[in-house]
């Protein structure tokens, strides 16, 4: 039997910021869910289950808050499930949800994934003590810079690269409302010149620490058709892992990477992966990551992404294949969000409700998450046409 | 195995901050000048302490209703002896208390010599503490209604002329008993002898270093324990110019490189010493530096960087080389010309 055909009905995100000094965790969630149950034309009572996600407890140092949230998500009564897998579960959850429907188990679900990263200190959490050793590189930015750092030696790009992408992203931000970072006089030489914290990798080049939450409705094909509004219906979903150490392991491009996009594109039939993806959200938390996923995801061949990037091909004005229109992570970083925005903002796209940030005439649409030690994948496709 | 599993406590503590939004930071705000609110939901029952959301049908709550100081107990457990983290300096009994004006039992302690003294249906009132900060344990505890416990609350205070209470301070601290396991105790040691060991997988031949026990691409248990020399090369790097909150020692900048030792298939991270951070490069050639003799313990800070031992730079190239040819076949880069030049300048 195939699988139902899901669609995505609404979405809804909160104002990305370093602080929401104004909401608990609880309203931060509502914010968006409310959102997103507006633009579904849908209240409470009509969903049947919550998947959420956020990145681990110790972010904010809420123990299960899942448990705690039911009463602010309408989940009383309700199933509830929560999403476990790092930087990527924001897109995780947004495939979990799907698959509800998918599967004929739930009819219409909201998904939602947050973080409200103000309550804690993530690169804390990130760097917690060990006995019997002791730390050597400090948080994210230290585990990924040296991968970085491969990538450019392998690749001989350019040394600019890196600041394009970031200079990229954050001009595009500028038509996003619920951008985190604004920065409208920021120059590119500023990005070159911003200082470097983990050299190869300047501050320009790194994601902020955002407050913020993201929230779909997604519901199965007969609420996607009677749907007084415009849709996004799901053409594949796909998540792989692997193990972060082992012999051989790619470290740049990931085997769980490419074989997560070859089946997420397999399932929606698409075969020149360039020329066929009309926008891309991925999960760019450092700057030099736009061309590295561009050619483990296939838009690229191995050693010339950032020859995409050096083109504008990946630019909002005059690009062929945009890439985080909507400023990106490198623009908002609520970690657990981040990959249910890529999504989100990938539906968005193919709905035509992007607002200044549109990329026009967009009918298929890319969305990306990585987690961990670049370890855990999600990815999905949503199209304009069922 | 000759020696122990090793272990060790491990404390994780940190002093998170909670935004408590409107309805949860009126409550507190109340708390602060001796007075409980609590809120009102559709069918006119309050619940205390109030919720922002409505369990039944998720609406939004923000109708704040003043409610009684004094209340019934609707169930109690005994508390046991007193423990060192509760905020209270005597044993307590812990209890659901349904406040005068309230539908909702609240959970707090009740302040009583001991369990001879409690019983469900008895009157209880707040006690409040002296200095109050906006947060649940500005009430002491509940204390039996007869008992004498200072004025009660004036009600009337303005909430709206003093300043709101928008977050609270959650310091939390959990002590864990950590043990590395039989793998890693077994590295661990050796360390003290100044060995380096890796264990092998059955199945690949690939070598992981620290151990672990279990080969993560058989998924079997690894085979035995492989001595590795304390010599190798810096597979990739970075010039880390942010401090590590866990290592005041350690001022930036330093270099933290992924180290691949001779005969590993898998590198791991470690920090690149007496040496120009400017010098560091991909495939350069590094040894271990050892603490001095006397200072040695079962510890992996035994190692305390890496030094550049002058060898030709290693060819790293094929980044796919490592492991899947196994470990010995590495060539050094002698044989093979050094780093070309042109790779070296896209660094």
């Amino acid at each position: 039997m195939a699988k139902e055909r899901t669609a995505v009905i609404g979405v809804g995100q909160t104002k990305y910021a370093s602080t929401r000094g104004d909401v608990s965790m609880a309203g931060l969630l509502r914010e968006a869910a409310q959102r997103a149950l507006d633009s579904a034309h849908k209240t409470w009572s009509d969903i049947d289950a919550v998947v959420m996600g956020k990145a681990p407890d110790f972010f904010e140092g809420v123990m299960m808050p899942e448990i705690y949230l039911a009463e602010a998500l309408g989940c009383v009564g309700k199933p509830i499930m929560r999403v476990h897998t790092a930087g990527s579960v924001g897109g995780s959850t947004a495939c979990v949800a799907a698959s509800m429907v998918q599967s004929r188990v739930h009819s219409t679900v909201l998904t939602i994934a947050w973080e409200k990263q103000s309550e804690s200190n993530a690169m804390w959490a990130l760097s917690l003590p060990q006995p019997f050793t002791t730390s050597v590189n400090a948080g994210a930015g230290g585990y990924f810079s040296p991968i970085m750092r491969r990538y450019m030696a392998m690749s001989n790009a350019p040394e600019l690269i890196g600041c394009l992408v970031a200079f990229k992203d954050r001009q595009q931000a500028l038509k996003n409302p619920y951008a985190h970072l604004h920065q409208p006089d920021l120059t590119f030489e500023q990005v070159v010149e911003s200082p470097m914290l983990w050299d190869p990798i300047r501050y320009s080049e790194t994601c902020p620490s955002s407050d913020g939450a993201c929230a779909m409705v997604l519901t199965d094909e007969a609420g996607g058709d009677a749907h007084d509004g415009p849709v996004a219906w799901v053409a594949g979903t796909a998540m792989r892992s692997e193990s972060n150490s082992y012999g051989g392991r790619n470290m740049v491009s990931p085997a769980a990477s490419e074989q997560c996009a070859d089946d997420v594109f397999a399932q929606a039939g698409i075969h020149d992966r360039r020329a066929e993806i009309d926008a891309v959200e991925m999960y760019v938390p450092f700057s030099w990551y736009e061309p590295m996923w561009l050619e483990s995801l296939g838009f690229a061949e191995k050693g010339k992404g950032w020859q995409l990037v050096e083109s504008g091909a990946t630019k909002l004005e005059g690009g062929d294949l945009p890439v985080n229109c909507s400023g990106g992570v490198l623009s908002s970083n609520a970690i657990g969000a981040s990959g249910m925005i890529r999504f989100a903002e990938a539906a968005l796209q193919v709905m035509g409700e992007a607002g200044e940030h549109q990329v026009d005439g967009a009918r298929t649409a890319f969305g990306h998450a990585y987690g961990g030690g670049a370890q855990y994948f999600a990815m999905w496709i949503v199209a304009k046409d069922k | 195995m000759p020696e122990e599993v090793l272990q060790a406590p491990l404390v994780l503590e940190y002093p998170f901050t909670r935004t408590t939004g409107p309805v949860v930071g009126r409550f507190l705000t109340g708390l602060r000048e001796r007075v409980v609110l609590g809120v009102k939901r559709a069918d006119g029952t309050v619940m205390c302490p109030p919720l922002e959301y409505d369990p039944a049908n998720a609406s939004a709550l923000d109708e704040m209703v003043e409610v009684g100081q004094s209340g019934v107990v609707v169930s109690w457990s005994w508390g046991g002896p007193r423990r060192e983290q509760q905020p209270f300096d005597q044993p307590v009994a812990w209890a659901l208390i349904q406040l005068d004006g309230t539908d909702t039992p609240m959970l707090h302690a009740v302040l009583v010599g001991g369990p001879e003294q409690m019983s469900t249906g008895m009157r209880v009132q707040i006690k409040w503490r002296e200095e109050r900060e906006g947060h649940i344990t500005d009430i002491c505890g509940f204390v039996p209604e007869s008992d004498e416990t200072g004025p009660k609350a004036s009600a009337t205070v303005d909430l709206d002329s003093v300043e709101a209470v928008e977050s609270v301070r959650t310091p939390i601290r959990l002590n864990y008993s950590y043990t590395p396991g039989r793998a890693l105790s077994e590295y661990l040691y050796a360390m003290k002898d100044k060995r380096i060991i890796g264990d092998r997988c059955g199945d690949t031949g690939q070598v992981f270093v620290p151990p672990r026990g279990v080969s993560p691409v058989a998924g079997k248990a690894t085979t035995g324990m492989v001595d590795l020399p304390d010599v190798g090369y810096v597979e990739s790097f970075n010039i880390t110019r942010v401090p590590i909150a866990a290592r005041p020692d350690l001022q930036p900048p330093y270099c933290s490189a992924w180290i691949v030792l001779d005969g590993a298939s898998v590198g791991f991270m470690g920090l690149v010493i007496n040496c120009e951070l400017e010098s560091v490069r991909l495939g350069m050639r590094v040894r271990a530096v050892w603490k001095p003799d006397e200072e040695l313990g079962i510890s992996a800070t035994n190692i305390l960087g890496w030094e550049p031992t002058g060898e030709p730079d290693e060819v790293i190239a094929d980044i796919e080389r490592i492991g899947r040819v196994g470990a010995q076949q590495t060539r050094r880069g002698a044989e093979r010309g050094g780093v070309d030049s042109q790779q070296r300048g896209a660094l």
